[in-house]
């Protein structure tokens, strides 16, 4: 392998961390929200609201269901807007954002639900508020599933960081595709598909030890 | 009991559920009183009611209908944030403790402290002091996994207690538990409601709960409250079908009486003694007295609140006359009689 590939490999790592990072954060300050409204506004939950949960749900369901591919593609006007280029790591951790959102509010979702309703029965007959149930009851008890959660989605993020190579991404994935795929290069595929595997099998290690830690039932 | 506070007033509770165009009527038009002070039993078979009854009591549940007042005030008026200040005031256990897992169980006291508005330096003294009252001061570092099922209901109860209740609701919080462990827990309860004067109402399906630590008890059935008195007067003259059903031998949930006369004309009756007459050979006096002889077929004796109360359940010798005089010796001996249907 030629040294100019090495150093793109070693910057492709780079930019596929600081891609997955970012895109899961932000995707985390907007899902993780979404996620407590959907989970709040179920049926039999404290704030139980038909319009709220299906009209979120829905959103959800149809972000979710859009092949990541093509909302790389339709996003690319929103990508100008936000970051000033569709090219390149910056803007492709706009698209990642917007699709992982959907995948966190859902995970958000059911880490919320595996809460034994009795827990919040026990605050409500205790005269604490709602806000207070969320923030000292449910979202306590549930850390350990959303830690799991987190995991899942890291990798997930992880994934569609590559395939935004297609369309001018940075990362591996563009390596993977420049070097490797148009350029015939089987070595430079292999390595940069080693690389990503090893990359999701860390972090899903990693986050299910962090979760059994912390877990303490 | 007219000069003593009340508590709970019940007036013409009915709680209907309505699900997809079905009702169910799981309580009807309850009428019940509940004084400061005393350990107050609501004992039915699964399906009563009772646990709905219970969550009207802190409006965990609405009623369909009637009110219910809590110290004079109607709960189903108050708006949410008058709600949450009375709630703070009636503290519930649970079958299920319900305790957060991922706290220490010092942190689960301090719960309640922090919803009242405990200041943050009192909170943890506060807890520990609780911790103390139940007996698991050094466990309060521990998870509650790293618990035992009684410790659990312990660290409940200090939960429970930690931001000064003036009633603690016990939703079957013994019924998780094995008998051991269940009477220490009701001995707990018991030393609480006497050392701090706090009002205990207690729901239960298992009658020894009630024997052992319940003032009155309310009996419900289908909805219906049965029959309410003394826990002493409802074992020795049980007047509803639910209570003779409770407490007859032959155990819960067998209507059906298991003793079956011997002979043509035989009948059986359950007699009803209470800590006086406990002590006098009665059926051996009969004997004696009278010469005829009646065929014990079950027999127990129970303390109730700490005075020694028994029944029998006896055949009586054939023909009416004999029969009519050993009812008569037992009616002279002040001895309650119930007939056994068979």
């Amino acid at each position: 392998m030629e040294a100019f590939v090495q150093a793109a490999i070693i910057k492709g790592i780079g930019e596929t961390l600081q891609m997955t990072f970012f895109g899961t954060l932000f995707s985390y300050v907007i899902g993780l929200p979404l996620g407590v409204i959907l989970y709040l506004s179920a049926k039999g939950h404290l704030f139980e609201n038909k319009t709220v949960n299906a009209l979120v749900g829905t959103l959800v369901n149809i972000c979710r269901s859009l092949p990541f591919l093509i909302l790389l593609v339709l996003l690319i006007p929103f990508t100008r807007l936000v970051v000033g280029s569709s090219i390149g790591t910056k803007a492709t951790i706009v698209p990642l954002t917007v699709g992982a959102i959907p995948i966190v509010a859902r995970m958000v979702e059911s880490s919320l639900n595996e809460v034994p309703s009795g827990i919040i029965e026990a605050a409500q007959s205790m005269g604490a508020s709602p806000l207070f149930i969320i923030v000292n009851f449910i979202l306590p008890e549930a850390v350990p599933s959303l830690l799991l959660g987190g995991a899942i989605n890291i990798a997930t993020v992880l994934g569609y960081s590559a395939m935004a190579g297609v369309i001018g991404g940075g990362g591996l994935g563009a390596i993977a595709l420049q070097y490797g795929y148009y350029r015939y290069e089987k070595t430079v595929l292999w390595v940069t598909v080693a690389l990503l595997i090893v990359m999701v099998m860390v972090i899903q290690e990693a986050g299910v030890r962090l979760s059994k830690r912390v877990r303490r039932s | 009991m007219a000069d003593k506070i009340k508590v709970y007033e019940l007036k013409n509770v009915t709680k209907v559920y309505r699900n997809e165009g079905r009702e169910f009527t799981a309580l009807k038009d309850i009428n019940l009183d509940i004084y400061e002070g005393e350990i107050f039993g609501i004992i039915g078979m699964s399906g009563a009611g009772k646990s709905t009854l219970v969550r009207t009591l802190n409006r965990l549940e609405e009623v369909s209908d009637g009110t219910v007042s809590f110290f004079g005030e109607d709960i189903g008026k108050l708006g949410s944030k008058e709600l949450r200040k009375v709630r703070q005031s009636i503290s519930m256990i649970f079958q299920s403790f319900n305790l957060l897992n991922q706290k220490t169980v010092l942190d689960n006291v301090v719960l309640p402290l922090k919803i009242a508005g405990v200041p943050r330096s009192l909170r943890r003294e506060k807890a520990v002091e609780m911790l103390k009252v139940v007996g698991l001061e050094e466990k309060k570092d521990s998870y509650p996994a790293q618990l035992s099922g009684g410790q659990k209901q312990r660290v409940a109860i200090a939960r429970a207690l930690a931001a000064d209740p003036k009633v603690l609701l016990s939703d079957e919080a013994t019924s998780a538990l094995d008998p051991r462990i269940t009477s220490e827990i009701l001995d707990l309860l018991k030393e609480i409601n006497k050392t701090r004067g706090l009002t205990v109402v207690i729901i239960t399906h298992e009658m020894s709960v009630v024997e052992k630590i319940c003032d009155r008890v309310a009996i419900i059935d289908d909805g219906v409250l049965a029959e309410v008195g003394k826990v002493s007067d409802i074992f020795t003259a049980p007047k509803s079908e639910a209570a003779r059903r409770l407490i007859l031998p032959g155990g819960e949930g067998n209507v059906v009486n298991p003793y079956k006369a011997s002979g043509n004309g035989g009948r059986i009756v359950r007699i009803a003694f209470d800590g006086l007459s406990a002590n006098e050979p009665f059926i051996s006096n009969l004997v004696e007295d009278t010469g005829l002889k009646v065929n014990i077929l079950s027999a127990n004796t129970k303390s109730v609140g700490g005075i020694g109360y028994g029944q029998m359940i006896i055949e009586l010798p054939k023909g009416a006359d004999d029969q009519k005089v050993v009812l008569d010796y037992f009616g002279s001996k002040g001895l309650g009689i119930t007939e056994v249907d068979e």
